[in-house]
């Protein structure tokens, strides 16, 4: 973990509701995809964490998606602003781990982590299926981005308003070769892939209300096989086997 | 060169400033973002006898100013604290420790501080008292002042140890609690811990927090806790240990104008895991704008002339 000022370069809106947020700092704290930064927002007690989309040494991309009070005025934040983050929480997704036949699953805002993921996946000579999953066409965000990657990209709205119509898992049901996921996406959609019966293993992140992001006051534990772990530190990707529902 | 240093029952300690229980772990993870030597002491996170799951999620939520939580007294139990934490606390902190006791039983709470009568670094015992007592239908030892009492007793009967007495706010007189703490035998009195509050989510007319209330705690409870700080330096003659909303060196400073004898630090630590360092290091520079030399002059300031 790190704590120190970034500068907001530049946001951009994606959707109605959501946002691509660009800050310069100090990255040296990232070590892994699927990490959060944790950001302090004037006016607001608790920090705000938020998963790290894509980095560089200088550089962090974020995607936030308005849903309250504290996400609003991050997205509002003009060019310029300095943001007092922590960075490089969480233990991020372990690639190396995933065979060759893994699949990228997100959901909404989910897909945040996976964009990282993927890149850092394909850069290592892997050759992952990324599955993403939107409410309907008008909520999807990022499709150019994932496109540009080069990867075999599904794509499934609940209304059928693109892509196949169903979930993230219809799309994940009909590449039965793939046996390994890594994902992100509400709880619902991560207990839905959790119980495909093709996967062998697979990496879950988790989310959870946290007080401090950097594993000391126990605000954000959840029981796994192994006894409590706090999301924030031991998570937030969680491994199948230990997750209880 | 103005003297930070001061003193708790008979405990020296560098500086006034206390990262408070529950808000700090066991040191671990504050290890990384700076050297622990610079603090006067810590208070440990609240543990039990056994190892405790605490409360379902959610846990935590947040207030103008300040959060909620009710995590529940998650800790391993003393017995894995004393194997695991105690030795790495040596190797990252060097000054005396808060071991602070949480109990569900006046023999649990003795039983807790006997068990750390051997370890030379913990220097003080805070006990916790805004626990509920399951043998007496769940109400909470720190409301009665019997009960508050009792405790005390029992914990001072099993150590040697400086003990100091944690009380909860939640009561419509602390300085009669205090008085009951002080009359049993507490070489200390720590306050306040969290005020009981709720939030309610509107879009699922739910609370937030699964356990339905929570403990208020940050800059929110600040005016609550100095007043009762205030109220208890009236009514009793043993150091308090002054807790509650404390965020910067000025407000540490207030709090010793009320009566505290040393300060605790909680919330804070989690929206800025630095405050305790700032807060130490701006000190001087407080003290030198109120006129002091020894930090120790302010405590109980406010209340002569
Ligand atoms: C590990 C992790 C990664 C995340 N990554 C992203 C991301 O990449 N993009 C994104 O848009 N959002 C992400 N979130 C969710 C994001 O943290 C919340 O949407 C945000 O905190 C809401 O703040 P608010 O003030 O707008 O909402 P409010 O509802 O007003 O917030 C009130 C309080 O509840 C907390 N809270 C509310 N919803 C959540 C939630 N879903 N998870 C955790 N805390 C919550 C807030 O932090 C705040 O303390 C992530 C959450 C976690 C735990
Ligand atoms: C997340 C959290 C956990 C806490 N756990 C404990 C605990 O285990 N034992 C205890 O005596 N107090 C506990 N407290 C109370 C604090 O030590 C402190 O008394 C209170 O939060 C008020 O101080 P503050 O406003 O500076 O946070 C906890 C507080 C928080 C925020
Ligand atoms: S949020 Fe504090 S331990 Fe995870």
């Amino acid at each position: 973990m790190k704590q120190s000022l970034f500068t907001l370069e530049h946001a951009r809106q994606l959707t109605e509701d959501t946002y691509e947020l660009v800050l310069s700092g100090d990255t040296s704290a990232v070590t892994a995809p699927g990490q959060f930064v944790n950001i302090r927002l004037p006016g607001r007690f608790l920090r705000r964490p938020i998963s790290i989309c894509n980095w560089t040494d200088e550089a962090l991309m974020l995607l936030v998606k308005v849903v309250g009070d504290g996400t609003r005025e991050l997205v509002r934040c003009v060019p310029g602003t300095e943001l007092d983050v922590l960075s490089g929480l969480g233990n991020g997704f372990d690639p190396t781990a995933a065979g060759p036949h893994p699949v990228l699953a997100g959901g909404g805002i989910g897909i945040a982590p996976i964009y990282g993921l993927a890149r850092r996946m394909l850069d290592a000579g892997q050759a992952p299926t990324v599955a993403l999953g939107f409410r309907s066409a008008k909520d999807a965000f990022y499709l150019e981005e994932f496109a540009a990657l080069g990867c075999r990209l599904l794509i499934a709205t609940e209304d059928g308003s693109m892509g196949a119509k169903g979930f993230v898992t219809d799309c994940i049901r009909n590449v039965p070769e793939c046996d390994y996921v890594l994902c992100c996406g509400p709880l619902p959609m991560l207990k839905a892939v959790h119980g495909l019966p093709q996967l062998r293993d697979g990496q879950f992140s988790f989310e959870a209300r946290m007080g401090c992001g950097f594993g000391a006051c126990m605000g954000c534990t959840i029981p796994t096989r192994d006894g409590y772990k706090r999301v924030c530190k031991d998570g937030p990707i969680l491994y199948k086997e230990e997750i209880v529902w | 060169m103005v003297n930070l240093a001061v003193e708790l029952a008979g405990v020296q300690l560098k500086n006034p400033i206390i990262p408070a229980s529950g808000t700090f772990g066991y040191g671990r993870e504050y290890a990384e973002v700076y050297d622990l030597n610079i603090l006067g002491s810590f208070s440990w996170k609240g543990t039990t006898a056994q190892p405790r799951l605490g409360n379902p999620q959610p846990r935590i939520a947040e207030a103008p100013s300040g959060m909620l939580n009710a995590v529940g007294l998650q800790n391993p139990g003393i017995d894995a604290v004393i194997a695991e934490e105690v030795p790495n606390i040596a190797k990252i902190f060097q000054g005396p420790v808060i071991a602070n006791i949480g109990g569900f039983s006046i023999d649990e709470y003795a039983e807790n501080c006997r068990k750390l009568e051997d370890i030379d670094q913990v220097a003080i015992l805070e006990v916790n008292i805004s626990c509920p007592n399951v043998h007496a239908g769940g109400k909470n030892f720190g409301c009665d002042p019997k009960a508050a009492a009792e405790v005390t007793r029992a914990v001072k009967a099993a150590t040697k140890k400086p003990v100091f007495m944690k009380l909860t706010p939640n009561v419509t007189d602390i300085a009669e609690i205090a008085r009951a703490c002080a009359d049993a035998g507490a070489d200390g009195l720590c306050l306040i811990n969290t005020l009981l509050g709720m939030r309610i989510d509107l879009n699922t007319r739910r609370p937030v927090i699964a356990n339905r209330t929570g403990g208020v705690s940050g800059p929110a409870v600040f005016p609550v806790a100095l007043r009762m700080v205030w109220d208890v330096y009236e009514a009793v003659q043993i150091p308090i240990i002054g807790c509650g909303g404390v965020s910067s060196a000025e407000d540490a400073a207030e709090m010793m104008l009320a009566g505290a004898a040393a300060v605790e630090v909680g919330a804070a630590n989690l929206a800025d895991p630095r405050a305790c360092k700032t807060i130490i290091e701006q000190l001087p520079a407080v003290c030198r704008r109120l006129g002091v030399d020894n930090i120790s002059e302010l405590t109980g300031g406010a209340h002569h002339g």
